[in-house]
Protein backbone atom coordinates (compact mmCIF):
# COMPACT_ATOMS: atom_id res chain seq x y z
CA UNK A 1 0.00 0.00 0.00
CA UNK A 2 1.38 3.40 -1.01
CA UNK A 3 1.56 6.03 1.72
CA UNK A 4 1.54 9.53 0.16
CA UNK A 5 4.78 11.49 0.31
CA UNK A 6 3.51 14.82 -1.03
CA UNK A 7 1.06 16.53 1.30
CA UNK A 8 -1.19 19.60 1.20
CA UNK A 9 0.27 22.76 2.74
CA UNK A 10 -0.77 23.32 6.36
CA UNK A 11 -2.82 26.38 5.37
CA UNK A 12 -4.91 24.26 3.00
CA UNK A 13 -5.57 21.74 5.78
CA UNK A 14 -6.63 24.65 7.96
CA UNK A 15 -8.97 26.05 5.29
CA UNK A 16 -10.54 22.58 5.06
CA UNK A 17 -10.86 22.20 8.82
CA UNK A 18 -12.36 25.66 9.36
CA UNK A 19 -14.78 25.23 6.45
CA UNK A 20 -13.52 27.93 4.11
CA UNK A 21 -12.06 25.74 1.35
CA UNK A 22 -14.19 25.68 -1.82
CA UNK A 23 -15.93 22.42 -2.73
CA UNK A 24 -13.60 21.32 -5.58
CA UNK A 25 -10.44 21.88 -3.52
CA UNK A 26 -12.13 20.30 -0.50
CA UNK A 27 -13.03 17.25 -2.61
CA UNK A 28 -9.39 16.86 -3.62
CA UNK A 29 -8.14 17.36 -0.10
CA UNK A 30 -10.68 14.98 1.47
CA UNK A 31 -9.77 12.31 -1.08
CA UNK A 32 -6.12 12.77 -0.10
CA UNK A 33 -7.19 12.36 3.55
CA UNK A 34 -8.73 8.99 2.73
CA UNK A 35 -5.31 7.90 1.48
CA UNK A 36 -3.16 9.67 4.09
CA UNK A 37 -3.49 8.80 7.81
CA UNK A 38 -0.93 11.49 8.71
CA UNK A 39 -2.98 14.36 7.26
CA UNK A 40 -6.17 12.88 8.76
CA UNK A 41 -4.50 13.26 12.14
CA UNK A 42 -3.52 16.86 11.34
CA UNK A 43 -7.07 17.76 10.34
CA UNK A 44 -8.33 16.16 13.57
CA UNK A 45 -5.94 18.43 15.48
CA UNK A 46 -7.16 21.51 13.61
CA UNK A 47 -10.78 20.53 14.28
CA UNK A 48 -9.89 20.18 17.97
CA UNK A 49 -8.67 23.79 17.86
CA UNK A 50 -12.03 24.75 16.34
CA UNK A 51 -13.71 22.87 19.19
CA UNK A 52 -11.61 24.74 21.75
CA UNK A 53 -12.48 28.11 20.15
CA UNK A 54 -16.18 27.17 20.22
CA UNK A 55 -15.81 26.18 23.86
CA UNK A 56 -14.22 29.51 24.81
CA UNK A 57 -16.78 31.62 22.91
CA UNK A 58 -18.51 34.08 25.21
CA UNK A 59 -22.03 32.61 25.48
CA UNK A 60 -24.65 34.69 23.66
CA UNK A 61 -28.09 34.20 25.23
CA UNK A 62 -30.56 32.46 22.94
CA UNK A 63 -34.24 33.41 22.89
CA UNK A 64 -36.40 31.72 25.50
CA UNK A 65 -38.43 29.68 23.03
CA UNK A 66 -35.42 28.31 21.14
CA UNK A 67 -35.11 25.11 23.17
CA UNK A 68 -38.85 24.46 23.05
CA UNK A 69 -38.80 24.93 19.27
CA UNK A 70 -36.07 22.30 18.91
CA UNK A 71 -37.66 19.86 21.36
CA UNK A 72 -40.84 20.06 19.30
CA UNK A 73 -38.87 19.00 16.22
CA UNK A 74 -36.94 16.08 17.72
CA UNK A 75 -39.45 13.49 16.53
CA UNK A 76 -39.82 14.92 13.03
CA UNK A 77 -38.85 12.41 10.38
CA UNK A 78 -35.49 13.12 8.80
CA UNK A 79 -35.76 14.75 5.41
CA UNK A 80 -33.17 12.46 3.87
CA UNK A 81 -32.22 8.99 5.04
CA UNK A 82 -28.74 7.61 4.66
CA UNK A 83 -28.65 4.94 1.99
CA UNK A 84 -26.46 1.90 2.53
CA UNK A 85 -23.87 1.50 -0.20
CA UNK A 86 -24.07 -1.53 -2.46
CA UNK A 87 -20.92 -3.66 -2.54
CA UNK A 88 -18.69 -2.25 -5.23
CA UNK A 89 -16.48 -3.92 -7.81
CA UNK A 90 -12.78 -3.85 -7.00
CA UNK A 91 -11.95 -1.22 -9.58
CA UNK A 92 -14.38 1.26 -8.11
CA UNK A 93 -13.03 0.70 -4.63
CA UNK A 94 -9.67 1.94 -5.93
CA UNK A 95 -11.41 5.30 -6.00
CA UNK A 96 -11.83 6.37 -2.37
CA UNK A 97 -14.67 8.39 -0.88
CA UNK A 98 -15.59 11.18 -1.20
CA UNK A 99 -14.44 11.15 -4.84
CA UNK A 100 -16.28 7.89 -5.57
CA UNK A 101 -19.66 9.50 -4.89
CA UNK A 102 -18.84 12.30 -7.34
CA UNK A 103 -17.64 9.98 -10.12
CA UNK A 104 -19.82 6.98 -9.42
CA UNK A 105 -18.60 4.20 -11.73
CA UNK A 106 -15.45 2.35 -12.73
CA UNK A 107 -12.94 4.76 -14.19
CA UNK A 108 -12.74 2.76 -17.41
CA UNK A 109 -16.48 3.13 -17.96
CA UNK A 110 -16.53 6.92 -17.67
CA UNK A 111 -17.36 9.07 -20.62
CA UNK A 112 -13.73 10.08 -21.18
CA UNK A 113 -13.23 12.84 -23.70
CA UNK A 114 -10.13 12.51 -25.84
CA UNK A 115 -8.04 15.64 -25.90
CA UNK A 116 -5.17 14.11 -27.84
CA UNK A 117 -4.12 10.55 -28.68
CA UNK A 118 -2.50 10.27 -25.22
CA UNK A 119 -4.66 12.56 -23.05
CA UNK A 120 -8.26 12.09 -22.00
CA UNK A 121 -10.34 14.03 -19.52
CA UNK A 122 -13.56 13.67 -17.60
CA UNK A 123 -15.14 16.89 -16.34
CA UNK A 124 -16.79 16.53 -12.90
CA UNK A 125 -18.87 19.62 -13.69
CA UNK A 126 -18.81 21.06 -10.21
CA UNK A 127 -17.16 24.37 -11.16
CA UNK A 128 -18.27 27.55 -12.83
CA UNK A 129 -16.10 28.13 -15.93
CA UNK A 130 -13.37 29.15 -16.39
CA UNK A 131 -12.60 27.08 -13.28
CA UNK A 132 -12.59 23.35 -13.91
CA UNK A 133 -12.41 20.14 -11.90
CA UNK A 134 -11.78 16.92 -13.73
CA UNK A 135 -10.00 13.64 -14.03
CA UNK A 136 -7.09 13.56 -16.47
CA UNK A 137 -5.77 10.31 -17.92
CA UNK A 138 -2.29 10.41 -19.38
CA UNK A 139 -1.05 7.36 -21.33
CA UNK A 140 1.88 5.39 -19.93
CA UNK A 141 5.25 6.93 -20.76
CA UNK A 142 3.66 10.03 -22.32
CA UNK A 143 3.89 13.64 -21.32
CA UNK A 144 1.46 16.51 -20.92
CA UNK A 145 2.45 19.52 -23.03
CA UNK A 146 4.47 22.05 -21.10
CA UNK A 147 2.04 24.42 -19.37
CA UNK A 148 1.52 27.06 -16.71
CA UNK A 149 -1.55 27.78 -14.58
CA UNK A 150 -3.81 30.51 -13.30
CA UNK A 151 -3.53 31.31 -9.59
CA UNK A 152 -3.67 27.68 -8.60
CA UNK A 153 -3.67 24.10 -9.79
CA UNK A 154 -4.38 21.34 -7.28
CA UNK A 155 -3.49 17.83 -8.41
CA UNK A 156 -4.14 14.51 -6.69
CA UNK A 157 -2.77 11.31 -8.22
CA UNK A 158 -5.23 8.39 -8.20
CA UNK A 159 -3.56 5.74 -10.33
CA UNK A 160 -0.07 5.26 -11.71
CA UNK A 161 2.41 8.06 -11.29
CA UNK A 162 4.20 10.92 -13.04
CA UNK A 163 7.41 12.89 -12.78
CA UNK A 164 8.26 16.53 -13.27
CA UNK A 165 11.00 18.83 -11.94
CA UNK A 166 9.36 18.72 -8.47
CA UNK A 167 9.58 14.97 -8.00
CA UNK A 168 7.76 11.73 -8.50
CA UNK A 169 4.05 11.68 -7.68
CA UNK A 170 2.03 8.57 -6.97
CA UNK A 171 -1.37 7.53 -5.62
CA UNK A 172 -2.48 9.90 -2.88
CA UNK A 173 0.14 12.55 -3.53
CA UNK A 174 -1.32 16.06 -3.56
CA UNK A 175 0.48 19.05 -4.98
CA UNK A 176 -0.51 22.70 -5.33
CA UNK A 177 1.09 24.91 -8.00
CA UNK A 178 0.75 28.65 -8.43
CA UNK A 179 0.97 30.82 -11.52
CA UNK A 180 4.79 30.85 -11.48
CA UNK A 181 5.12 27.14 -12.16
CA UNK A 182 5.53 25.65 -15.62
CA UNK A 183 5.84 21.92 -15.99
CA UNK A 184 5.34 18.99 -18.34
CA UNK A 185 4.39 15.95 -16.24
CA UNK A 186 5.62 12.63 -17.69
CA UNK A 187 3.60 9.51 -16.86
CA UNK A 188 5.46 6.47 -15.53
CA UNK A 189 6.17 3.86 -18.22
CA UNK A 190 4.34 1.00 -16.46
CA UNK A 191 0.76 2.24 -16.75
CA UNK A 192 -1.58 5.14 -17.44
CA UNK A 193 -1.58 7.91 -14.88
CA UNK A 194 -4.95 9.19 -13.69
CA UNK A 195 -5.19 12.28 -11.55
CA UNK A 196 -7.81 14.66 -10.24
CA UNK A 197 -7.12 18.24 -11.17
CA UNK A 198 -8.70 21.49 -9.91
CA UNK A 199 -7.94 24.57 -11.99
CA UNK A 200 -9.11 28.09 -11.23
CA UNK A 201 -8.40 29.13 -14.82
CA UNK A 202 -7.52 27.35 -18.08
CA UNK A 203 -3.95 26.15 -18.28
CA UNK A 204 -1.53 28.13 -20.47
CA UNK A 205 0.25 25.91 -22.93
CA UNK A 206 3.74 27.13 -23.58
CA UNK A 207 5.18 24.72 -26.16
CA UNK A 208 4.55 24.79 -29.92
CA UNK A 209 2.67 21.50 -29.84
CA UNK A 210 0.82 22.77 -26.79
CA UNK A 211 -0.44 25.86 -28.56
CA UNK A 212 -1.90 23.57 -31.19
CA UNK A 213 -3.74 21.56 -28.50
CA UNK A 214 -4.67 24.58 -26.46
CA UNK A 215 -8.23 25.11 -27.76
CA UNK A 216 -9.02 21.47 -27.01
CA UNK A 217 -7.86 21.63 -23.44
CA UNK A 218 -9.81 24.78 -22.77
CA UNK A 219 -13.36 23.51 -22.81
CA UNK B 1 -18.16 22.03 33.27
CA UNK B 2 -21.77 22.78 32.52
CA UNK B 3 -23.41 26.16 32.68
CA UNK B 4 -25.64 27.14 35.58
CA UNK B 5 -28.55 26.92 33.16
CA UNK B 6 -28.08 23.20 32.64
CA UNK B 7 -30.48 20.75 34.15
CA UNK B 8 -29.57 19.85 37.71
CA UNK B 9 -29.80 16.10 37.11
CA UNK B 10 -27.21 16.39 34.37
CA UNK B 11 -24.93 18.60 36.42
CA UNK B 12 -22.24 16.06 37.12
CA UNK B 13 -22.10 14.51 33.67
CA UNK B 14 -19.44 15.50 31.17
CA UNK B 15 -20.41 16.77 27.75
CA UNK B 16 -19.12 13.53 26.24
CA UNK B 17 -21.35 11.50 28.59
CA UNK B 18 -24.33 13.65 27.64
CA UNK B 19 -23.88 12.97 23.93
CA UNK B 20 -23.51 9.26 24.65
CA UNK B 21 -26.71 9.38 26.75
CA UNK B 22 -28.55 10.94 23.80
CA UNK B 23 -27.17 8.27 21.48
CA UNK B 24 -28.05 5.33 23.72
CA UNK B 25 -31.29 6.38 25.36
CA UNK B 26 -32.73 9.28 23.33
CA UNK B 27 -32.30 11.12 26.65
CA UNK B 28 -34.08 14.46 26.40
CA UNK B 29 -32.75 15.72 29.73
CA UNK B 30 -29.22 15.12 28.52
CA UNK B 31 -30.10 16.84 25.25
CA UNK B 32 -31.48 19.87 27.10
CA UNK B 33 -28.23 20.05 29.08
CA UNK B 34 -26.23 19.93 25.83
CA UNK B 35 -28.44 22.69 24.48
CA UNK B 36 -27.83 24.77 27.62
CA UNK B 37 -24.10 24.47 27.10
CA UNK B 38 -23.70 24.63 23.34
CA UNK B 39 -26.54 26.78 22.00
CA UNK B 40 -25.25 30.11 23.45
CA UNK B 41 -21.69 29.28 22.40
CA UNK B 42 -22.75 28.28 18.90
CA UNK B 43 -24.78 31.47 18.59
CA UNK B 44 -21.80 33.54 19.67
CA UNK B 45 -19.46 31.64 17.34
CA UNK B 46 -21.80 32.04 14.36
CA UNK B 47 -22.33 35.74 15.06
CA UNK B 48 -18.57 36.25 15.03
CA UNK B 49 -18.67 34.61 11.62
CA UNK B 50 -21.03 37.36 10.47
CA UNK B 51 -24.53 35.94 11.09
CA UNK B 52 -27.13 38.23 12.64
CA UNK B 53 -28.89 37.12 15.82
CA UNK B 54 -31.91 35.63 14.03
CA UNK B 55 -30.07 33.62 11.40
CA UNK B 56 -27.51 32.50 13.99
CA UNK B 57 -30.37 31.04 16.07
CA UNK B 58 -31.87 29.32 13.05
CA UNK B 59 -28.52 27.70 12.39
CA UNK B 60 -28.15 26.80 16.09
CA UNK B 61 -31.45 24.93 15.80
CA UNK B 62 -30.24 23.00 12.77
CA UNK B 63 -26.96 22.15 14.49
CA UNK B 64 -28.65 20.98 17.69
CA UNK B 65 -31.09 18.90 15.66
CA UNK B 66 -28.10 17.18 14.05
CA UNK B 67 -26.63 16.60 17.52
CA UNK B 68 -29.85 14.74 18.36
CA UNK B 69 -30.04 12.80 15.10
CA UNK B 70 -26.35 11.97 14.69
CA UNK B 71 -25.45 11.30 18.33
CA UNK B 72 -24.74 7.64 17.43
CA UNK B 73 -21.90 8.75 15.18
CA UNK B 74 -20.11 10.50 18.07
CA UNK B 75 -17.02 8.56 19.09
CA UNK B 76 -15.47 9.83 22.35
CA UNK B 77 -12.22 8.10 21.34
CA UNK B 78 -11.96 10.27 18.22
CA UNK B 79 -12.88 13.74 19.40
CA UNK B 80 -14.39 15.48 22.40
CA UNK B 81 -17.98 16.71 22.27
CA UNK B 82 -16.99 20.35 21.59
CA UNK B 83 -14.91 19.34 18.58
CA UNK B 84 -17.70 17.13 17.30
CA UNK B 85 -20.26 19.95 17.63
CA UNK B 86 -17.81 22.35 15.96
CA UNK B 87 -17.60 20.06 12.91
CA UNK B 88 -21.40 19.79 12.70
CA UNK B 89 -21.73 23.58 12.89
CA UNK B 90 -19.05 24.06 10.25
CA UNK B 91 -20.80 21.67 7.85
CA UNK B 92 -24.24 23.18 8.47
CA UNK B 93 -22.81 26.61 7.80
CA UNK B 94 -21.28 25.51 4.49
CA UNK B 95 -24.60 23.94 3.57
CA UNK B 96 -26.69 26.95 4.57
CA UNK B 97 -24.52 29.82 3.37
CA UNK B 98 -22.64 28.50 0.38
CA UNK B 99 -25.10 25.82 -0.80
CA UNK B 100 -22.16 23.51 -1.33
CA UNK B 101 -21.58 19.93 -0.39
CA UNK B 102 -18.96 19.19 2.18
CA UNK B 103 -16.76 16.41 0.81
CA UNK B 104 -15.82 14.14 3.71
CA UNK B 105 -14.05 10.85 4.11
CA UNK B 106 -15.98 7.74 5.05
CA UNK B 107 -14.20 5.92 7.88
CA UNK B 108 -15.83 2.63 6.82
CA UNK B 109 -14.66 2.97 3.22
CA UNK B 110 -12.69 -0.14 2.17
CA UNK B 111 -10.48 2.15 0.04
CA UNK B 112 -9.43 4.17 3.11
CA UNK B 113 -5.74 3.73 3.94
CA UNK B 114 -5.81 2.76 7.64
CA UNK B 115 -3.74 4.30 10.44
CA UNK B 116 -0.36 2.73 11.08
CA UNK B 117 -0.41 0.58 14.26
CA UNK B 118 1.37 3.27 16.28
CA UNK B 119 0.19 6.77 15.38
CA UNK B 120 2.79 9.55 15.28
CA UNK B 121 3.56 10.73 18.82
CA UNK B 122 3.85 14.38 17.77
CA UNK B 123 0.12 14.57 17.24
CA UNK B 124 -2.26 16.19 19.65
CA UNK B 125 -4.33 13.62 21.47
CA UNK B 126 -7.76 14.39 20.11
CA UNK B 127 -9.41 13.22 23.29
CA UNK B 128 -7.29 15.72 25.23
CA UNK B 129 -9.05 17.78 27.83
CA UNK B 130 -10.36 20.87 26.02
CA UNK B 131 -9.11 23.03 28.88
CA UNK B 132 -5.51 22.23 28.07
CA UNK B 133 -5.95 23.16 24.44
CA UNK B 134 -7.68 26.38 25.45
CA UNK B 135 -4.83 27.19 27.80
CA UNK B 136 -2.39 26.59 24.96
CA UNK B 137 -4.35 28.92 22.65
CA UNK B 138 -4.35 31.59 25.36
CA UNK B 139 -0.57 31.29 25.68
CA UNK B 140 0.00 32.02 21.97
CA UNK B 141 1.83 35.19 20.94
CA UNK B 142 -0.81 37.82 20.05
CA UNK B 143 -0.04 37.85 16.31
CA UNK B 144 -0.23 34.06 16.19
CA UNK B 145 -3.51 34.00 18.11
CA UNK B 146 -4.87 36.64 15.72
CA UNK B 147 -4.01 34.44 12.72
CA UNK B 148 -5.85 31.47 14.23
CA UNK B 149 -8.88 33.58 15.07
CA UNK B 150 -8.97 35.04 11.56
CA UNK B 151 -8.89 31.54 10.13
CA UNK B 152 -11.76 30.21 12.23
CA UNK B 153 -13.89 33.35 12.42
CA UNK B 154 -13.81 34.37 8.76
CA UNK B 155 -15.62 32.38 6.11
CA UNK B 156 -12.77 32.89 3.68
CA UNK B 157 -9.66 30.97 2.73
CA UNK B 158 -6.54 32.33 4.44
CA UNK B 159 -5.16 33.56 1.10
CA UNK B 160 -8.13 35.89 0.58
CA UNK B 161 -7.93 37.12 4.18
CA UNK B 162 -4.29 38.12 3.61
CA UNK B 163 -5.07 39.81 0.32
CA UNK B 164 -7.88 41.87 1.87
CA UNK B 165 -5.82 42.89 4.85
CA UNK B 166 -2.61 43.51 2.97
CA UNK B 167 -0.72 40.89 4.99
CA UNK B 168 1.93 39.06 2.95
CA UNK B 169 1.03 35.41 2.43
CA UNK B 170 4.46 34.29 3.67
CA UNK B 171 3.90 36.12 6.97
CA UNK B 172 0.55 34.44 7.46
CA UNK B 173 1.93 31.03 6.67
CA UNK B 174 4.83 31.40 9.11
CA UNK B 175 2.56 32.75 11.89
CA UNK B 176 0.13 29.89 11.39
CA UNK B 177 2.92 27.36 11.38
CA UNK B 178 4.40 28.81 14.59
CA UNK B 179 0.98 28.86 16.23
CA UNK B 180 0.28 25.23 15.37
CA UNK B 181 3.77 24.12 16.38
CA UNK B 182 3.30 25.89 19.71
CA UNK B 183 -0.05 24.20 20.34
CA UNK B 184 1.38 20.79 19.52
CA UNK B 185 4.42 21.37 21.73
CA UNK B 186 2.45 22.60 24.74
CA UNK B 187 0.14 19.62 24.60
CA UNK B 188 2.96 17.16 24.14
CA UNK B 189 4.93 18.59 27.07
CA UNK B 190 1.89 18.32 29.31
CA UNK B 191 1.42 14.64 28.68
Amino acid sequence: MIIPRHHPPEAMLLDYADGSLSEPAALTLATHLALCPECRQRVAELEAIGGALLEESVPEPVSVDCLAAILARLDDPEPRQMVAFEPLPAEVIALPQPLRSYVGMPLAGLDWKSVSPVIAEFDLQICTPPAKTGLIRLAAGCSLPRHGHGDSEVTLVLEGGYRDQFGHFQRGDLVVHDSLVEHAPLADPDGDCIFLCVLDAPIRLTSVLGRFLSPLLRH
Amino acid sequence: MLDAGSTATAGARSLNDLVVAVARGRDRVAFAALFGHFAPRLKSFLMRLGADSGSAEELVQEVMLMVWRRAETFDPGQANASTWVFTIARNKRIDALRRERRPEIDLDDPALVPEPPLAADRSIEVTEDANRLRGAIESLAPEQAEMLQLAYYEDKPHSRICAERGIPLGTVKSRLRLALEHLRKVLKDDQ
